[in-house]
Formats: C-alpha cells, structure tokens, sequence
C-alpha cells in the first residue's frame, strides 16, 4: 500500500537521503504498519472533536519583558561553521 | 481600470510586525539595531527540548487590530506548525495559525484619489512568528536569527481591488490604521510591513477569478502601484496572444521596472500544517476586548470626517493628512495657531510632504514644526509677506529651521504696503523709464506688467502686489 | 546506614546532620556506578563535576547554609534532558557533540534541591523504542539478566536505577518510556500526568504525550522527587498551574479505595506469570481493604494505531531542527542546501528514528492528514472518554504494564510492528494525558522482574503512591538487588 516511490517522495519532503535498499525496505515496513493503523477506520469518530492537549491545563501567557541570559558566543558555539557571528551555510540560491 | 476589455482583480496579504517590546514566543528584545545573532535565545535559534511561550502583549494587539479593521473575533484561536526546511527557520517549521485565526471578516472603507468611497473586505487576520534572514554570497550564505520569532499579523485582504491605485491606498489606509492604533510602525522600506499582491485579470463582466500571480518584494507605496501596472500588462498582453497564465510567485526589479518569475521550486510545496502541541489554544476573556475597546484611539477615517466637518477642508485632503497619526496631530497642533485650517493642508499637501518624500524624512523628523508653519501661514493672512516672499520663506525654514519672523528680519523681507513708501518707488521707476511711460499712456496697456515688475524690483520684492497694483493704476 | 538500601529522606538526613558527606555517598554511588557501566552500558556520560559539587555541598553545609530535601543525591538523569555545558546526546549521532547552554527545568530544580547529576542516562535514540537497542551509544542490558533488554526507552535510567548506580533516576515517557523499562528492571517508575512536569530543556520526541518523571527503588523516594521536579514553569505554556501537594506523605490506608480493573487489559495476549503477579496484588490489596470493580476501555484495541500516528507526526515535525546548521553532526558530504539536509540527516539519524519520521511525514501530508492524523486525534479523545468515565466509577486503576517480562536482546528488533504492539498497556495513558506507575510486584521463574500499572485521574497522583506503597509493603522486592 505504499511503495518504494511513495517511500522516497516522503524521504525528500523529511529531507532524508535514502539509498534503494533501505528504500524498498521501508516500503515493506511502512507498509505493514499502515496496514495495522488502518484498524482506525473501525472507529466511529463520527461528531468527535479531535484531541491535541489531553490534560486540562490553564492558559498562561508571558509578559512583555525583555530578558536575555546568553551571550552571542554561548548561542553560537555549537555551530558546525560559522563566519563572524553569523552561521554558515551551503548557498541558498545556488 | 481597464485594458482591453479586461479588468484585473487584486488581493493583498499584509504582513505587519507588531511592535512589542519581546517576540512572540521568547523574551528576546526586538529592538532593530543589534549585532549578529545578537537578538536570540535557545528557544528563536530552535535548540533542542526549547519551548515557545506566548506574549500576552502580542494578543492585545491583534484583539486591537480586529477591532480596527472591524473583524469578527476568535477567542479560541489556535496555533499551527507549517512544515518546511530553510535554514532561515529555525525549527524546521514556522509557528503560524491556520484553520483558526484571531481575526476574520472585516473591512476596511478607502477613499480614492477621485473622492470614490471603497468598502475592502478583509478575510482574516492571523498571527505567526518571522524566520531569521540569510544573505547570500555566491558559494555559501549567512544566517543571521535576530529577526527569528518576530510577531506578525498577517491582514489578508478579499480579493476586492480592480487598480493597481486602490491595491496602493488600501494598503496606505491599513498602514494608517495601524500607526494610529500603535500596533505596528508600518515601515514599508524597513520590513515592518510588507505587502505581497495577488493578481489575477478576468474579461469586464466575467465574475470567476483568473489564475492569480503573487507579487513580493514591494517595499514602496510606488513599487506597489507600479509593479501591479506592469503586471497587469503582462498578464493583458498573455491572455491577448494567447498565453496560459501559470501561477506563481513574481519579485518586482524597481530598476527595470519588470516582474520576474522566482525560481519556481523543484515540488510542490506540502506544509503538512498540523496543531501545535506547544502552545495551547490562545483564549481570552470578552472582558480584555471590552477594554481593549474602550481605549480604541480614533481611527484615521473617523479623524479625517472630523477634519472636513471642523475645518472645512476636502475629503480627500483629510485623507491624506490622516495618512499616519503623527501627521495628524502635526496638523492639528498647526491650526491651533491659526484660523487659516485649509492654507496649512495646503502648505502641508503641496510643499511639505514633497521635501519630506524627497529627504526621505519623517513627519517627526520635519525641520520645520507645526508651529513654525502655523505663524507662517498667518504672517501671509496679515498681509505681513506675500504669498511670493511665503514659498522662500518656507525653503529658508526647511534648511535652517528658524522661526519664519527671524528670517524675514534677517532677510528684511516685510511686504511694504505703506502707501507714501510705494508711491515713492513708483515716481522714481517713472521717472527712469520715461519712453515706456509714453508708450503707455499711448495706448500700449501691455506695459502695466512691466512698470509692476520694475516696482517690484525696485522695492526688492517687498512690495504688497495688491497695493502696488492699486497704485500703479492711479497714477501712471 | 545501607546505602544499598537506604531510602532517600534517610540519605539526605545523614548528610545534613554530617553523619556521612555528600562527597563519601558520591564516591559509594560512583564506585558502583563504574562497576555496572561495564555490565549494563547504563550511561553514556558521567558528569566530570559530580565529586566537585559533591565537595561543594559539604562544604555548604559546614557553613551551615540551609540545604534542599535531595541534598547530596546522586541522580542518573536520561541523556534527553538538556544539562547546561554537559554533553546531551538524546541517544543519536545527530546531537554527538552538543553541548546545551541551558539546562532543562527538571535537571534545573533537581539541583536547586541538593542533587548532583552523576551521568547521563542511555536511551533509545531519541527515546524512540522499547527496548534500548536503537541508542547510537550502543545497547543498555537488563542488570538482572544481561542477555535481556532493559526495556525502552528509558533503559539507561532504569538499569542504573536497579543496580543502585544511583538511588534516584529521571526517565521520560512518551509511551510507556518509563513504566515498561521500571517493570522490567524491578523499580518504581512514575509517568506524572501531561503538564504537571515541564518539558522545558527535554529533547523533544512527541510534545502532546513526552513527560518526564522518577525512577526509583522505592515509592517513597518517587514521590519525594516528584515533589521537587513537578509544579508550573513559565518556559513552559503546557505545564499546568496546579498546587503540587506534598506527595511524599503517603496516604496509608487504602481501605474502601475503589480500584478498577480494565478487562481489556487481561486479555488473551497477557502472559500468565504477568497475570498471576497481577491477581497476587489485587489479593493483597483486598485483604488491605481495597474494593475492585471492572471497568471497561472499548477503544484500547485502537490505542496502538493512534498513539503511532500521533506520536511520529509530532516527532517528524519535531526533528525537523536537526538539519546540520546551527548544532549537532553535519555533513561533510554538502556542497548544497539539499545535500546539507539530506546528507546530514541520513548520516546523523538511526534506522527507528528515520523509520518514525517517514511515518509521520506521511500521515502528515497532503491527502491523508484526515485519513491519519485527524482520525487519530478523534480517536484519542473516544480513548479519553473511556478513561473519564471509568473514573466516574473508581479511583484509580490496575493492569499489567507489559503481557511478559523483558525479552531478549534482538528478539523483537528486526520487526518494527511487534516492537510497537509491545507498548499497548502503557501508550493509552499517554493518550489520554493521565499519571501512570509501575510498581515493582514480583519476579518471573527466570528471575525477571515484572511490575504492575497503576492509573489516576488527572493530577491525583498521590493515589498511586498510596496504592504503590501497600504493593511495595506486601510483595516485598523493593530491597532486592541484581548481584
């Protein structure tokens, strides 16, 4: 029910690089899982509000305070490459 | 506006950052100047296990925009992920609401420049937060997240403009509403307001929609007009040879004055919105909007009415005078000082908005203050300059910012209009021109001009034209 | 004192009145530690410091400075939980060499309250398994038998847990991540309810079911530690403004407590040692004067299928910032944007990881968001209902946690689904955002430990403890240890 196609249409959208094999593989995988979630059709959800946030939890908001622990170093140094302050990156527009 | 036969239909989504003093969902401070990456936390550089927090500011300034521009308010909007990969955005989706904004179905009433009333609708108005901002340097690009996690308010319009004219003052009047409420500085150029324009043609009298082009990276009121114009055309001159419109994203080049087709992306996108888990539902009490609404200034099409019932001056001049609020209260706080409420629009309309554009200045950053103009515009009522001598007064003003009696002192500018004085000067130029003065009592009435001028001179421009004139056919 | 066996409140006592330094519990816990790291493989990094902030404290307390209730505590804290300037890993080459600047608000309160981080626990990558085999950090062993899997995905926590590396542990649990690792490892593990612990400064796995919570030896020492982590965070939208009580004074009576009992959860797939252990405490629990009564879950067949929907949506989004740019593994393999993504990312994520995003991915996108995603969420809430209504009936529930005791190391690797219909005890708890416990209640004939599931209403935890702590007192294995 989902093929190797499908499988790698799916990977460039999760921008995972994919080779044949593992490819094929989770066609299979997926497949048979999909399989099984499909018992969800049995559920008659007919009128049923979707459910994101399962506890019952007050909203509270943030006051408009400015604060700011970190230096620019500390938010940077886990950075693979940077230039100055700024990250560096492949070209966007190549 | 028409082009053979076709009439074009313009949609505007508006992106206005609100001006609060942290982002949306982190403390970060939004002030504009701040060095690389400076402007940032874990939580708007997208770090792991970092959670978005909502700014209870930023709900009181989309209840206050719903309200000014007459939406229906939701309050139990919801929050949604929009999937994507960009390094500009941090988590790898933007926080951005979807299904449920916190504002939708209202309007926005323009006046056109030919005094045409325009009621726009407004679909929605929703809030999400701003990705950073990359700049590109041929074989790498820079990423820089100071501007990651901003408020914005996206305004989305219907699709209910038919001129690249209405596209421009609709997006001028919400960029009104929105100073005047002080929600957003509306700066086009700087980024704080950004206008992307949908749009489609259609044969006159066909009600269907066309396939719609989007226009981004207008960041002028011209550019607006001008690109929506060109694009226009281009549509008109497909459709005529027979061209298929493709949709599709186009940028304006302000330098050729073309649209261009953005590299159209490899798929098509696929956003995978989905509720955001994070951040619960954005509720609020009717009580924060009975407030909100209390407090509401008065918005500019209301204070533009006021302005043509209380000082007589045109609808449309009330329009543009209420362009934003400091402009407004600029004119207000100037005819406090004087009676003359339609000479100051005039000055206003004619003069001072021309040298602000072309300096690229603000209203608060006029050289010449509303008071200055005031005394200006009553010195010419007094007779004391003319209307002449009041044009170089107001350059004098504008580069020096003096007070307009001390440069007519310093420039002994004061208009004479004392008769014997005037008098005097007219039997001297008779007297140095007696040929004309027998040309002209001869007949030749042509040369009244001229003994005008010559008084004028000799009296170094001083003179008050009416008296002079009075005088001059007395007595030649 | 035993350290072996000694309760917190009695570790924390010795310290502040000097009977013992924080430094000398340190060095017992990390010897032992040492020890069990080359048998079970339970942590990934010791914290360097842990022996300086041991000193630290101890010195505090000779200046007489008021100290908190975990004062001198080691706690094993699962390598999910943001440590400020130690590595957090999450379990994935992706997040290798990632130090945070900041620290997750559980680690943060833990050490406001007197504990030291001694390491960082193993776990499957991302915390996405049930058995700890998907760690890029190797696999975790069950300290009662190394040849069985710890459980998942708090494996790390749980084995250091049982083998007393340290008396206290956090796990998470985003499906049973803490119950089912604590049922096979012979310790208490506390799922609190959704939105009583921040989630702050924890790597993200699915955010509308992740919590964090203890393991421990004892119910005492769980509910103490709950004490400190839970309560409203600001940095947290989704953490509840709830008085957090004193947990740790345990209700001892549990006479005329109604407590249900979930047929489907005794059904055809339980295992009868899980079974018997099972009736042996509710035995014991009526002649303590409880009161059982059947209940029924209808939607539980469907709480496999929607809880993995649900979760690797979240998860494919929620991974999403593992893209090579600003931290983490990055390819050396990208000369464009594309290859930095998709290389980085193939590179960096494990097969169960990248297995959970395609999953995700697809039920997110275009075309069967309604058939998927939606659905589930509908479901989720039917789930939801069962639960509330069950409560309308009773206090709390018993179940098994698991249908056996811990399986073989790879057993149930090469086989997704079965590895996903392991979790269906636990994810319907997740689902419908209540708290969950496993109490240690027996062993199997091979010597396993097998746990049973206790389930409050939202935000009523403090029945689990007081149910927790009669089993704990009648089945007598909470001193037990692996040798």
């Amino acid at each position: 029910m989902i093929d190797k196609d499908k499988v790698l249409h799916i990977a460039k959208l999760a921008r995972l690089h994919l080779n044949e094999q593992e490819a094929s593989q989770y066609a299979k995988q997926l497949s048979d899982v999909l399989g099984y979630i499909d018992k969800l059709n049995q559920a008659d959800t007919q009128g049923v509000e979707p459910m994101v946030t399962a506890s019952p939890i007050e909203t509270v908001y943030r006051a408009d305070e400015p604060k700011m622990d970190l230096g620019v170093e500390e938010k940077i140094k886990n950075a693979p490459e940077t230039s100055g302050h700024l990250i560096k990156v492949p070209p966007v527009v190549s | 506006m028409i082009i053979h036969d076709f009439e074009c239909v313009i949609g505007i989504e508006v992106h206005a950052q609100l001006k609060t003093k942290t982002k949306l969902f982190c403390s970060c401070p939004t002030t504009f100047e701040a060095g690389d990456n400076e402007n940032t936390c874990p939580v708007c550089m997208g770090m792991p296990g970092v959670l978005p927090v909502f700014n209870k500011e930023v709900l009181n300034f989309a209840i206050k925009t719903g309200l000014a521009l007459n939406c229906e308010l939701d309050s139990a909007s919801v929050f949604a992920r929009k999937n994507y990969f960009y390094p500009d955005l941090p988590k790898g989706y933007q926080i951005s609401q979807y299904e449920k904004p916190i504002c939708k179905e209202g309007y926005v009433d323009i006046v056109l420049a030919d005094g045409e009333h325009k009621r726009i609708r407004i679909e929605r108005a929703h809030l999400e937060e701003d990705a950073g901002k990359s700049t590109h340097h041929g074989n790498y690009s820079l990423v820089n997240y100071n501007r990651s996690s901003m408020p914005l308010l996206e305004i989305v319009s219907g699709p209910d403009m038919r001129s690249p004219a209405e596209a421009a003052a609709y997006v001028k009047s919400l960029r009104s509403i929105l100073q005047f409420i002080e929600v957003c500085d509306g700066n086009l150029e700087e980024g704080s307001m950004r206008a992307d324009c949908n749009i489609s043609i259609r044969k006159q009298g066909d009600t269907g929609l066309g396939t719609k082009v989007e226009l981004k990276n207008l960041n002028s009121f011209r550019f607006i007009e001008k690109a929506l114009t060109f694009e226009f055309e281009r549509q008109v001159d497909a459709a005529m040879s027979g061209e298929t419109i493709i949709q599709e994203t186009r940028l304006y080049d302000k330098d050729k004055n073309k649209t261009y087709s953005m590299r159209s992306k490899e798929d098509a996108h696929d956003y995978r919105y989905f509720p955001e888990p994070d951040v619960l539902t954005l509720t609020f009490e009717e009580a924060l909007v009975d407030k909100i609404k209390k407090d509401l200034p008065e918005l500019p099409l209301a204070t533009a009415k006021r302005f043509v019932s209380d000082y007589g001056i045109p609808e449309y001049d009330a329009v543009v005078l209420t362009q934003s609020k400091a402009l407004a209260l600029y004119y207000e706080s100037a005819i406090a000082d004087t009676k003359n409420a339609k000479a100051v629009s005039n000055w206003i309309m004619t003069e001072l908005l021309r040298e602000l554009n072309d300096a690229k200045k603000s209203i608060e950053e006029s050289p010449i203050s509303a008071k200055q103009l005031a005394k200006m515009v009553e010195l010419v009522d007094a007779g004391t300059i003319s209307g002449k001598m009041a044009k170089d007064v107001f350059a004098e003003m504008w580069k020096t910012s003096k007070d307009p009696e001390q440069i007519i002192d310093e420039k002994g500018m004061k208009q004479v209009s004392d008769e014997d004085a005037l008098l005097k000067i007219i039997e001297e130029v008779k007297a140095a021109n007696p040929k004309q003065l027998e040309e002209f009592k001869s007949g030749k009435d042509k040369l009244f001009g001229f003994f005008v001028g010559q008084c004028m001179k000799a009296s170094k421009g001083q003179a008050n034209p009416s008296v002079l004139n009075k005088l001059l056919k007395a007595n030649l | 004192m035993n350290l072996e066996t000694a309760k917190i409140s009695e570790i924390v006592n010795s310290v502040q009145s000097n009977k013992i330094s924080a430094a000398e519990v340190m060095q017992f816990f990390l010897q032992r530690a040492r020890q069990w790291q080359d048998k079970t493989n339970a942590i990934i990094t010791f914290n360097p410091e842990a022996e300086a902030q041991a000193a630290k404290l101890d010195a505090a307390i000779a200046k007489g400075e008021q100290v908190g209730p975990l004062a001198g505590i080691p706690v094993v804290v699962k390598d999910l939980l943001c440590t400020k300037n130690l590595k957090t890993t999450a379990g994935s080459k992706i997040l290798d060499n990632f130090v945070p600047p900041y620290s997750s608000t559980v680690v943060e309160r833990l050490e406001n309250a007197g504990a030291i981080v001694l390491g960082k626990a193993n776990l499957d990558e991302f915390a996405m398994g049930s058995s700890n085999e998907t760690s890029y950090y190797g696999n975790v062993k069950n300290p009662w038998s190394l040849e069985h899997v710890p459980g998942g995905s708090s494996g790390g926590s749980a084995a250091a847990a049982a083998a007393r590396m340290a008396p206290l542990a956090i796990g998470t649990d985003t499906g049973g991540s803490i119950r089912q690792p604590a049922s096979f490892c012979n310790v208490v593990g506390l799922k609190p309810t959704y939105g009583r612990v921040s989630r702050y400064g924890i790597v993200a796995y699915a955010s509308s079911l992740d919590q964090a919570g203890p393991m421990a030896n004892y119910i005492e020492d769980v509910a103490l530690a709950l004490e400190v982590i839970g309560g409203k965070d600001p940095r947290d939208m989704t953490s509840a403004n709830q008085a957090v009580p004193q947990f740790s004074n345990i209700q001892k009576e549990v006479k005329g407590l109604k407590i249900g009992l979930p047929k489907e959860y005794f059904g055809e797939a339980l295992s009868s040692e899980v079974r018997s252990i099972c009736e042996e405490s509710i035995a014991k629990l009526k002649s303590a004067g409880a009161e059982f009564v059947d209940v029924e879950i209808p939607h539980l067949d469907y709480t496999i299928a929607t809880y993995y929907i649900i979760a690797t949506s979240e998860a494919s989004s929620n991974l999403a910032r593992y893209d090579g740019v600003r931290y983490g593994h990055r390819s050396e393999d990208a000369k464009t944007l594309e290859d930095l993504y998709c290389n980085t990312r193939a590179e960096g994520f494990g097969e169960e990881v990248k297995r959970r995003i395609m999953l995700g991915t697809y039920s997110l996108s275009s075309g069967y968001y309604d058939a998927y995603y939606l659905k589930a969420c509908k479901v989720r809430r039917l789930l939801q209902n069962d639960f509330l209504k069950a409560f309308e009936k009773v206090d709390l529930l018993l179940s098994p946690v698991t249908t056996s005791a811990a399986f073989k190391v790879g057993e149930r690797i090469s086989d997704p689904l079965e590895m996903y219909l392991n979790d269906i005890y636990t994810t319907s708890t997740n689902l419908a955002g209540l708290p969950g416990m496993s109490v240690p209640a027996g062993f199997s004939s091979a010597g396993l430990p097998i746990g049973v599931q206790l389930t409050a209403p939202h935000f009523a935890e403090d029945r689990l403890f007081q149910v927790g702590k009669v089993i704990q007192d009648m089945q007598n294995v909470a001193d037990r240890r692996p040798q």
